[in-house]
């Protein structure tokens, strides 16, 4: 038998998960060494005895003993889950409780409890996103930093001080209070639309390392819609943003690894089946009044995935829903896109307008696609030479090879077309 | 064709769950591999690291690990193989050299009467 894929990073997310409930919050180190431990056992007895059938029960199972080993070893000296309190106490009800806490009902909410729980609002977005790829997605602090393209120290400071703040706050998030979860709950959809998006739009060259976060957090949003508090119009339109734009990742490099804009994608290499579905989740993010940035942005995805050809863009429809999603959520990100839809519909001139009317222009002077939308209106409009300095410009603030591949092509455009 | 065994000492643990995913997946295409061939004798077991060393006439009992981490015997196989050169190069497949750790290969003594 054959391990699938990524079955020890899941396993690991779930077990740190169920761990960390039995050993309470401020054990999570703990917790991490018993699924460390747990992994080099399987190592071990796999490589000579073979896989189990069932290897996800397998290593649930040790880590299980392991669990009541430490709490028969140790509770005495020590304090575990406070919410648990006297059932890991006395021998009697030690066994049937952890055994309870391992159930594969119970281990679901472990991970929703998890991901809410590091999603706590004294955590900033970028250590939230790392802590739960560290935690729940079993990504290393050189796995994550490679992926953000940042580097080693930075990464395992900004994980090792989230942690510290996430033992110290006593319990989990409880996810049985009503109020508080849905007051929680968008600062979930928060990190995992920016774990999406780090994937989707981030710095890593490869783009395996992308679609796997890309996959991590489509796979972490299906069980929030799984749990019935998690199951909200915001939630299925996160979910249909999600499976929109995945759609389109096939088709975002080309065979020979170079980064292809939108507009030269080969559409026929778009996965329909998650257009599909992405479509079924905005149908069902419909329902009710509240209209979320993650709504918009559902919109204009599905208005890119159901145009055949890049002609047949409905470019009036995405005009119309950048100026909505500037009111929802105003960034110069949002105002260079909504000036790129305006150049599509009026042409490169109205699109360069928009681009000098955007308020903090300043934030965007080191985002490479700044430079390169300036210097794609100014070909277009056949000003070669102005184009050629602002690819230029956006060359230099690229950040891996495939982004300057991209932008030496269009510097050559732009050295054809003064040459003609 | 005499017998070998491989004792598989060493090697890092502290590694990322996708890298020990990695890990036993080469392990196990390797085993396959000696195995489809006709190389192996027994697969052998793994070890627990830690344990117990008796020693001396007054047979102390100490606490293991007996050798340094990067000498701890985590396993054994039993191979077969034509000659000491050959088992030396099938151990060369073993991933475990690509985390730090070592192969030792030790003819089972033969007897012939």
């Amino acid at each position: 038998m054959e391990p699938s894929d990524y079955l020890f990073r899941r396993e690991a997310g779930r077990m740190v998960a169920t761990l960390t409930r039995v050993f309470g919050v401020h054990n999570l180190a703990l917790a991490e060494d018993v699924v460390q431990d747990a992994f080099c056992r399987a190592l071990e007895v796999w490589k000579f005895r073979g896989m189990p059938e069932d290897p996800s029960a397998w290593l649930m199972a040790v880590a299980k003993n392991r669990a009541l080993d430490v709490l028969r070893r140790q509770r005495t000296a020590q304090t575990f889950a406070p919410e648990l309190g006297h059932l890991l106490e006395s021998e009697w009800t030690l066994a049937p409780a952890v055994a309870e806490l391992f159930g594969a009902n119970v281990v679901k909410d472990d991970l929703l409890r998890m991901m809410f729980s590091c999603c706590h609002p004294r955590l900033s977005g970028a250590a939230q996103v790392a802590l739960i790829l560290n935690i729940l997605c079993g990504f290393s602090v050189g796995e994550i930093a490679s992926a953000f393209v940042s580097g080693h120290t930075t990464i395992e400071k900004r994980i090792t001080r989230a942690k510290k703040t996430l033992a110290g706050l006593k319990r989990l998030f409880d996810i049985t209070a009503p109020a508080d979860f849905s007051v929680r709950l968008s600062a979930v959809h928060r990190a995992l639309y920016l774990l999406f998006n780090e994937g989707y739009h981030g710095a890593s060259p490869e783009s395996a390392v992308r679609t796997g976060l890309c996959r991590e957090a489509m796979r972490l949003a299906a069980i929030l819609l799984d749990h019935p508090l998690g199951a909200v119009p915001a939630t299925y339109a996160l979910c249909a943003l999600m499976c929109l734009n995945a759609a389109r990742l096939p088709a975002r490099v080309d065979d020979s690894g170079n980064l292809t804009s939108l507009f030269d994608q080969d559409r026929s290499l778009w996965d329909q089946s998650l257009v599909r579905e992405g479509l079924k989740f905005m149908e069902l993010s419909a329902s009710g009044s509240e209209l979320t940035e993650y709504h918009v942005e559902a919109a204009i995805a599905s208005v890119h995935s159901t145009a055949s050809r890049s002609e047949d863009t409905n470019w009036e429809n995405i005009v119309s829903f950048y100026d909505m999603l500037i009111t929802i959520r105003p960034s110069p990100v949002v105002a260079l896109n909504r000036a790129i839809a305006i150049a599509q519909r009026d042409g490169p001139e109205c699109g360069l307008k928009e681009i000098d009317a955007i308020g903090d222009l300043d934030r965007l002077t080191t985002y490479p696609f700044y430079s390169a939308a300036r210097g794609e209106l100014e070909l277009r409009c056949g000003r070669y030479q102005t184009a050629r300095q602002h690819f230029r410009a956006a060359l230099a603030l690229a950040r891996n090879p495939m982004e300057r591949r991209f932008f030496d092509q269009r510097i050559s455009a732009c050295e054809r077309g003064n040459s003609d | 064709m005499s017998e070998f065994v491989f004792l598989y000492r060493g090697g890092a643990r502290d590694r990322s769950p996708e890298q020990m995913q990695q890990m036993m997946q080469k392990w196990m295409a390797w085993m396959k591999d000696l195995g489809a061939k006709g190389h192996i004798k027994d697969r052998g077991q793994p070890l627990e690291r830690a344990g117990k060393l008796v020693e001396g006439r007054q047979k102390i009992v100490m606490d293991g690990p007996f050798a340094e981490a990067k000498d701890v015997v985590g396993g054994y196989t039993l191979i077969e193989a034509e000659d000491l050169s050959e088992a030396v190069e099938l151990s060369k497949g073993c991933p475990i050299f690509e985390v730090e750790g070592a192969v030792e290969v030790r003819p089972v003594m033969k007897f012939n009467m």
